[in-house]
């Protein structure tokens, strides 16, 4: 399994690299430029700022620059944030949106998993029927929706909790929390009782009931086990989704992660913070789709890594 | 009576057996599942014919009414919006864009992200591990980075919102079903099957597909919410529909925006939105049951 | 006993809190849309840049509590008979952070850093009525030969290319403040980071999270710091209007940025006292294309365009903003401009619809042929908005299909700069300092990407140029006048209204004078 893990994660170099590649030269294909301002500047002062970046070299020339600066670490400098090079701003945001995310995750993979159980154990009862609902109000309901009434209600009505920013210490998660975590508690709930059903009527369960274990056991070690399966499938790109930070809850809450500058940055032609939200992002989604892949083999022992 | 008649003759019974009409009959037993049906084909009757029969066009404004509550006498049975242009008629509207970008936007990712995902995990090894890299380029390829580029180049189009939604969408759907072709593989069923001759073609569409159906149409009901909620993502950040057409999410996000002066914006096209997306949620749990092959 | 003693102690206790509670630093709290793109004053444009360094930083003029220029760093100046030398003595309590003086040095030193390519500054150009600064920006030029001299510390001479009677009114400007040449020469162009930039306005630069906060503390040698009475100002970038009307309606912004079109009425029923408006150095138009037919050569139809706009429902129903409709593109209230109105402006709605109509049909088009107009806007509710009321307005009155088309940012601003937008543009300018030439020249034919409409008129260029070299300045108001006259009448753009500035400001907070440039020194304002 170690020389599964060392040949998938270099394996995932070149997965990077025409990651990199794709994405350096899509976005210079893009009409404007970062230096494009409401108040135009006047050409000399933009072909100097350009120049000042390296942006008048050939595409391919700033393309071997930019491979020089990742093989040595360096995402270069942010083109809006002029203060910042963007493994500042990445380093800056990113225990944010990691902390948020996190958060996240974990209300919604134990609520999820638990009520999804839950349901599925009661199928077709009324509080199948009610964990059920619940989980799709939280999936029908968009969090651009959810996010606003959460601070009407609890900020700016009863004033129990900050609106917004992250002034407020850890009080300031909480709505965001719970704003991120709605959907994919809800897609969890489905998936964990869409699977524990099947998992339920099995064979395997029936022999383990057969053989007189106890209820709990034939739950928890059997029937939890290969019912996690299609959720664990849904964590990996989920978990890297809400890590890198929902765009919107971060916007709507002020909560300064790297969300944001993978929107902004496309919208204002920031084009290495893009790169290097991208390259990051990437980064950060084969490492956990390997996860995935390790846990799959945990849950499943048919599984083989091959 | 004609049913149990036709059943009878053992020509119909052989096809009264075959999956589909064994589904179809579960399904229609499933109290759930047929109201659901039911409130969706009114809902996309509304959304398609109901404009024909209301005074206000998508587009007319209406210049003694601007951000007003419903009105009845005026003819506003949802109340105007910010533009003064008739919410009932812009909801229904919006209807018909959000109902087939979900739709085709889905039925794009799950034709593709099935046949994908299965033969992928059928084959394992080298196979399996060039497309699953693929699936893993695109997938750490940002979504909106993709879109946003796509929207650039061609300008926008309802057809480009398919193409772009659908092509992100199968990539979940791709391991999800590769994930379970995986222990799949090494059932009996299908090992028997491989004794057999089998074509792999044959095993991964007449064995595998089938029996990775259940998760399958679990995660399609969850990628029509889900693709109806990006089209309104794309369109809060302007790469969306334009006006004046609309979409569902083009109105929530309005509404949300709006919801302490005129909750009326929120709360209509809000609830079309939600009972179209429970609708389709639990009439995804009837299809799962009715064709989960392991309940015969 | 034991009563009054605890009484005595809850006393005590009290006492020690309301010691505290009056020793305690007060902090302001204010929404600025946006983090800014950097905290070197001599890299930024924008206002929420603006907004940090009017507080870190004083020029040769400031601002006062009402938005007009007053004497900052200088303390008092002459003039040259032929307008073109500025001699500015220093005060002499200007300090740096540090407690080191402001001297001229300072000053020369930023401006010749601003104009020096290699600093790849926004604002390179704002000097450019300086005697050599275009030459410089270009690379034609040594930095050394700017017009600027400093026969002593406290003395420093400007010299101009030509005549700039809104000169002194552009030193309010952040791309004229000086910077601490020492702390420069130590620190390089990472001069700027928390804690080592040293400023000489009313507060120095303590903390900045980026898209979080940035802190702000009293500067303990500013010459008026006696009279700064908030010890801490706290900026949040407020990207989305609508949360950040809440962050007010809780209690954690003192300020808000703006207002959101749809909330203002709210607003100002709920919590009028609090819900300022007023008009603001902007205006919001419309530009049309005139690199082609239609619009090239066909004035009246663009007359109708404008004609058949109504600007009261707009600013009334649309942007609630009590913006104040307008027919010219200079605001009202620029220094040394006598506003003006064209005739239209005096019509009722009906006779300009009545007259749009005739324009229109003289122009050949008509309920046979109907004109089709694709209008761009970048994507904004509040630009959405104006213009789907305008697109039902030109369908109604004139029968014209509009096609509208909302573009993302990065694209709007290439096809409105490089002129590929089809026909109409949204457009909006706020002036950087008080004067009709920051709009007005918007308007000439050698602007490049600055050009609204690529409109070019001779006549109109050679009234600006006039302008320019006339050191009377009721005479070149006069002149602006006239030219603004001229190319009203061309109509290559159609303005709809004056911008106003919105913001909900806390009852707690006093000493907030509404103002025409927009800008509020914090060190102007109180705290209860």
């Amino acid at each position: 399994m170690f020389s599964y893990t060392l040949r998938r994660l270099f394996g995932a170099i070149p997965t990077l690299f025409v990651i990199l590649t794709i994405a350096f030269f899509m976005i210079r294909l893009a009409p404007g430029g970062p230096f494009d301002r409401d108040h135009p500047l006047p050409a000399e002062v933009k072909a100097n700022i350009e120049k000042t970046y390296h942006l008048d070299e050939p595409l391919v020339m700033q393309y071997g620059r930019y491979l020089g600066g990742i093989l040595q670490g360096d995402f270069g400098p942010s083109f809006k944030y002029r203060d910042y090079s963007v493994n500042d701003l990445i380093y800056q945001g990113f225990p944010y949106s990691l902390s948020l995310g996190l958060a996240g995750i974990l209300i919604a993979g134990v609520v999820g998993i638990s009520s999804g159980v839950f349901a599925a154990l009661r199928q077709n009862s009324s509080t199948d029927f009610m964990v059920m609902g619940l989980a799709m109000t939280g999936i029908t309901i968009p969090n651009f929706v959810v996010a606003p009434v959460l601070i009407l209600f609890f900020a700016v009505t009863l004033r129990w909790l900050p609106a917004g920013g992250t002034v407020g210490g850890w009080t300031s998660y909480i709505l965001p929390v719970i704003s991120l975590a709605l959907p994919p508690t809800a897609y969890i709930a489905r998936l964990t009782r869409g699977s524990m059903i099947e998992v339920l009527r099995s064979n395997f369960v029936r022999t383990a009931r057969a053989k007189g274990m106890p209820e709990r056991v034939v739950l928890l070690r059997h029937a939890l086990k290969a019912g996690l399966m299609p959720v664990v499938s849904y964590l990996g790109p989920a978990i890297a989704g809400i890590i890198t930070g929902s765009v919107v809850i971060e916007q709507i809450f002020g909560i300064p992660g790297i969300g944001r500058y993978f929107v902004q940055g496309a919208l204002n032609r920031d084009y290495l913070l893009v790169m290097g939200i991208v390259v990051f992002y990437g980064s950060l989604i084969i490492v956990l789709n390997l996860l995935v892949d390790l846990v799959y083999g945990f849950l499943d022992p048919r599984v083989r890594y091959d | 009576m004609t049913d149990s008649a036709s059943l009878a003759t053992p020509d119909n019974r052989i096809a009264g057996r075959s999956l589909r009409a064994d589904a179809m009959r579960r399904l229609l037993r499933n109290r759930a599942a047929v109201t659901s049906a039911i409130v969706l084909v009114l809902v996309t009757m509304a959304c398609v014919a109901g404009p024909m029969f209301l005074p206000w066009a998508l587009d007319d404004v209406d210049y003694t009414s601007f951000t007003t509550a419903p009105d009845f006498a005026a003819g506003h049975y949802f109340g105007t919006e910010a533009n003064g242009r008739d919410l009932l008629v812009r909801t229904l509207y919006g209807g018909r864009i959000s109902l087939l970008v979900g739709l085709v936007a889905s039925l794009v990712s799950l034709i593709i992200g099935v046949s994908y995902g299965a033969t992928a995990g059928y084959f394992g090894g080298g196979v399996d591990n060039i497309m699953m890299r693929v699936v893993d380029i695109l997938y750490s390829l940002p979504f909106m980075f993709f879109v946003i580029l796509l929207m650039v180049f061609f300008g926008r189009s309802i057809t480009l919102m398919f193409v772009g939604i659908g092509a992100v969408e199968w990539l979940d759907m791709a391991r999800i079903v590769r994930g379970q072709t995986l222990s799949l593989k090494r059932k009996e069923f299908i090992e028997a099957a491989e004794a057999c001759g089998v074509s792999s073609a044959a095993i991964i569409f007449r064995h595998i597909v089938p029996n990775t159906l259940s998760p399958v149409i679990v995660y399609a009901t969850l990628t029509v919410p889900r693709v109806i909620i990006l089209e309104s993502f794309l369109s809060f950040i302007g790469l969306g529909v334009q006006e004046p057409m609309t979409s569902w999410g083009v109105l929530v996000s309005e509404g949300a925006a709006n919801m302490q002066n005129a909750p009326w914006m929120l709360w209509f096209p809000a609830s079309f939105l939600a009972i179209t997306l429970f609708c389709l949620n639990f009439l995804g749990d009837g299809l799962r049951d009715a064709f989960d092959p392991k309940d015969r | 006993m034991r009563l009054k003693h605890g009484l005595l102690l809850s006393a005590a206790i009290f006492a020690a809190w309301a010691a505290g509670a009056a020793n305690a630093e007060t902090i302001l709290n204010r929404g600025n849309a946006a983090e800014p793109s950097s905290l070197d004053v001599q890299l930024v444009s924008g206002i929420p840049e603006g907004n940090i360094q009017q507080d870190l930083y004083e020029g040769l003029m400031a601002y006062g509590p009402d938005g007009k220029a007053i004497p900052g760093v200088a303390a008092s100046w002459t003039v040259s008979t032929d307008g073109l030398d500025y001699t500015f003595k220093l005060r002499d309590d200007a300090k740096w952070s540090d407690g080191s003086p402001v001297t001229s040095d300072d000053f020369a030193f930023a401006w010749r850093r601003i104009v020096t390519p290699k600093t790849a500054a926004d604002y390179a150009y704002f000097l450019d009525a300086v005697k050599n600064a275009e030459d410089i920006r270009n690379g034609k030029a040594d930095p050394a030969t700017l017009g600027v001299e400093t026969p002593d510390p406290k003395t420093f001479v400007v010299h101009l290319r030509a005549p700039a009677p809104y000169f002194v009114g552009m030193l309010v400007h952040q791309s004229t403040f000086p910077i601490d040449k020492a702390l420069f020469e130590k620190a390089g162009d990472g001069y700027s980071k928390p804690n080592l930039l040293i400023s000489n306005g009313a507060y120095t630069l303590a903390e900045a999270i980026p898209q979080d906060h940035i802190t702000l503390k009293k500067n303990p040698y500013f010459h008026d710091a006696a009279n700064v009475k908030i010890d801490t100002v706290r900026y949040f970038p407020t990207e989305d209007l609508d949360s950040e009307l809440k962050r007010y309606l809780a209690g954690e912004l003192d300020l808000t940025y703006d207002i959101a079109s749809q909330q203002i009425p709210t607003m100002l029923k709920d919590h009028p006292k609090e819900t300022h408006i007023a008009p603001y150095f902007g205006t919001y138009f419309y530009a049309i294309n005139l690199t082609h037919e239609p619009w090239k050569s066909n004035v009246d139809l663009r007359h109708a365009l404008s004609l058949a706009i109504d600007r009261d429902v707009i600013v009334k129903d649309i942007t609630k903003g009590q913006q104040i409709p307008t027919f010219t593109f200079v605001p009202p209230g620029t220094s040394n401009f006598p506003a003006w109105q064209p005739d239209e402006a005096r019509m009722t709605q009906a006779e300009r619809e009545a007259k749009a109509r005739e324009l229109i049909a003289k122009a050949g088009y008509g309920p046979d042929k109907p004109l089709s107009v694709e209008f761009i806007y970048n994507t904004n509710e509040a630009h959405k908005k104006v213009a789907i009321a305008v697109a039902a307005m030109w369908k109604q009155k004139l029968g014209i299909n509009t096609t509208l088309k909302n573009e993302e940012w990065g694209t709007f601003q290439a096809d409105r700069n490089n002129k590929t937008f089809k026909d109409v543009a949204r457009h909006g300018w706020i002036g950087d300092f008080d004067d009709a030439a920051n709009f007005l020249d918007l308007e000439r034919g050698n602007v490049g990407a600055n050009s609204t409409s690529g409109y070019d008129n001779p006549a109109f260029d050679k009234l600006m140029a006039e302008a320019t070299t006339e050191t009377d300045l009721a005479k070149r108001g006069v002149i602006q006048q006239n030219a603004e006259k001229i190319m009203i009448a061309d109509q290559p753009i159609i303005p709809l209204y004056t911008y106003t500035n919105k913001h909900m400001i806390s009852p707690a907070v006093h000493g907030w004078i509404d103002n025409l440039p927009g800008f509020n020194l914090t060190r102007w304002l109180t705290k209860d």
